[in-house]
């Protein structure tokens, strides 16, 4: 059974900041304006959320990846 | 010990025969010696060499690597090697390339020094180094990443890039490279010679073989000794003509590594070194003597490694910038002192695993041995005063020439 | 042969809609700063305005979708098909239509790429985006270019407060502060 995990690419990333506000159960932000993702782990009712917030990015720096359990 | 690596002078390419003999043949025996000898990287991260040899051997029109960078300041054992022992070298690169089905060989070293020219020397006293050729890289710290290096060699900035893929799959030109140090190529030609017993003479059995090591700060006779693994500490700095004075603590394992508290039982193994809260890493030892203050000594270290990002990822750029200034106040017994240390708890969290490599979670790990080992003197600082008699610094901060490229 | 009335009718409506989609791309390009200077509406999100940049390029799309469609149909303009697309290539006032037809490539450009931005290479996506930089004045000047009726202070307003409001924009694109990481490192003393 395969699991989605939420990361953000450090390099792409540019603080902006829209995926904290989309997500802001799995995703707050550092004092510096940049992604901290709580958990990774994205339950099933926020996986259409995840999406969204993935599409949002400005910079493409929001990933869900496959991970097998 | 006889020498293995390092000779005491340099080896021009007829000496270099006479001591070592004439390049082996290169046989499928050879990687399943190579695992069988239980060589590891070389290079800090000791990554087991058979394993990365497979890892790109099934690939065909692969790029070997040599990797003498050598970013850290506190290092100096690749430049020494290069420098006194190329041919050995430059064998590792070929018997590697061979092992791998490698058309190109790339030796990368630093810019400042000798090594660039030892190494074009020695090329051009060979027959069968044709595809062997120099990169000078920038003197940077994070240069010598793998990653980075390949960047560069793409025509990049040496700056770590994000992976997938790794070099392994996809490096230099698209084509599945093996970066390797030096000094694990080394001893590659030296196991392609003489065989895994014979490298196993030496060290223990978990962590088999010698290992150089550079050792600096209040010694006798710093500079860069070979060594078995496992051998303790105090033998270690002995051969460097001991310690000069008491020693508060070493800095082992470079910027990435940690601070450790003297004592009899403390080995040059990982092993070891992991139970004293500490790494091997490049094997660098910096002994502090008591004069000097390590809180001050790891200010400035962090200061210069927070310069040295590649500034890329938001955590490590801002976040050592915000750890530097917080150690700087209490290194400077500011009045700010308390509150900034209340801070780091705070920084930590925020820095940890959040960058593109290694490089901020290494201070991190600095960092918080410092706290450890200096917690005396941590305490005089916040309540305003510092015991260093010495204001000499110790552990060394190039600053940054130049640019990425 | 068509009545006058109608004829008439889609000749407003081209130009009409013409004259919105100009409105609408300045507000796309200017939200697309905004966007990047990480603007925000009063309190709300940061992505509002993103959201907002994407949904008007959206409803420029198809404005711009009405002025064609119109243009080709109205046997005053005399626009062929292949002209929408294709620069330089209908009969009369050719140059004007060309502009507009070199405008709507980009625009076509910028609109497929970003619908399909995760399968398209982050570097391009990047160069095609830029080239809005380079649809808006195509559209302008096709609109002045095309205007029988440019003369009318209407259009000369509208005209005027779109290329303020591009330049200003632009402005605040360029002077201010560049991107936090971007930035040397402030040299921090030992």
């Amino acid at each position: 059974m395969s699991r989605e995990r939420l990361a953000v690419d450090p390099i792409r990333c540019d603080a902006y900041g829209h995926c904290a506000e989309l997500l802001p159960e799995l995703v707050s932000l550092d004092e510096w304006g940049y992604p901290m993702i709580h958990d990774g782990n994205v339950p099933a009712g926020l996986r259409r959320e995840a999406r969204r917030a993935v599409a949002a990015c400005p910079r493409l720096a929001l990933r869900l990846e496959r991970r097998q359990r | 010990m006889n020498v293995r690596l390092l000779p005491a002078a340099a080896l021009g390419r007829a000496e270099f025969e006479r001591t070592y003999g004439p390049l082996p043949a290169v046989t499928e025996e050879l990687l399943e010696e190579v695992e069988l000898s239980g060589l590891t990287g070389r290079g800090g991260a000791g990554f087991p060499t058979a394993r990365k040899l497979r890892g790109v051997r099934s690939k065909r029109g692969a790029v070997v690597v040599a990797n003498g960078t050598e970013g850290e300041p506190a290092s100096a054992k690749d430049r020494a090697l290069i420098e006194r022992n190329p041919h050995l070298v430059i064998d590792g690169a070929i018997i590697a390339a061979r092992l791998v089905h490698a058309r190109r060989i790339v030796v990368a070293v630093g810019r400042s020094g000798e090594a660039a020219d030892a190494v074009e020397r020695a090329v051009a006293e060979r027959r069968d180094a044709g595809s062997v050729s120099v990169a000078t890289l920038p003197d940077r710290f994070v240069a010598g990443e793998e990653s980075a290096l390949v960047h560069w060699l793409n025509g990049g900035e040496a700056k770590p890039t994000a992976t997938p893929p790794r070099p392994f799959e996809r490096g230099v030109g698209g084509r599945p490279t093996l970066v390797q140090n030096v000094e694990t190529l080394a001893n590659l030609a030296l196991i392609a010679r003489y065989g895994p017993d014979w490298f196993r003479a030496e060290g223990t059995t978990d962590e088999p073989g010698t290992v150089l090591a550079t050792v600096s700060g209040a010694v006798r006779k710093p500079g860069v000794v070979e060594v078995p693994l496992g051998l303790p500490v105090a033998d270690v700095v002995a051969r460097c003509g001991g310690a000069r004075g008491p020693v508060q603590a070493y800095l082992v394992g470079g910027y990435f590594g940690s601070w450790v508290r003297p004592s009899a039982d403390l080995l040059l193994s990982r092993a070891s070194l992991g139970e004293a809260g500490g790494s091997l890493g490049a094997r660098t030892v910096v002994a502090l003597g008591e004069r000097p203050c390590g809180v001050v000594e790891t200010s400035r270290v962090v200061t210069y490694m927070a310069e040295q990002s590649a500034a890329q990822c938001g955590p490590c750029l801002f976040g050592l910038r915000a750890l530097a200034d917080c150690l700087q106040s209490v290194a400077r017994c500011a009045d700010g002192a308390a509150g900034s240390y209340a801070r780091l708890a705070q920084l930590e969290r925020q820095i940890a695993r959040r960058g593109a490599c290694a490089h901020p979670d290494g201070v991190l790990g600095l960092v918080a041995s410092a706290t450890r080992v200096f917690r005396d003197e941590l305490a005089r600082h916040l309540a305003g005063a510092c015991s260093a008699l010495d204001h000499r610094p110790v552990l060394p901060t190039p600053g940054a020439e130049g640019g990425w490229r | 042969m068509t009545s006058a009335f109608s004829s008439s009718a889609t000749w407003y409506l081209m130009r009409a809609s013409g004259v919105v989609a100009l409105v609408l791309l300045t507000a796309v390009l200017v939200l697309g700063i905004a966007t990047n200077r990480r603007w925000r509406p009063g309190r709300a999100p940061r992505v509002v305005t993103a959201r907002l940049h994407r949904t008007i390029s959206l409803l420029a799309v198809a404005f711009l979708g009405v002025h064609i469609l119109t243009a080709v149909i109205d046997p005053y303009a005399v626009v062929g098909a292949a002209a929408v697309v294709v620069p330089f290539l209908a009969g009369k006032s050719a140059f004007a239509v060309g502009l507009g037809a070199l405008s709507l490539d980009v625009v076509a450009a910028l609109v497929v790429s970003s619908l399909l931005r995760a399968r398209v290479p982050a570097a391009l996506w990047r160069g095609i985006h830029w080239l809005a930089y380079l649809a808006w004045p195509l559209a302008l000047a096709h609109s002045f270019a095309t205007g029988t009726d440019a003369s009318s202070l209407w259009l000369e307003l509208t005209g005027a407060v779109c290329i303020a409001a591009v330049a200003g924009s632009t402005i605040w694109r360029v002077t201010a502060e560049r991107g936090a990481k971007r930035l040397e490192p402030r040299p921090v003393t030992a």
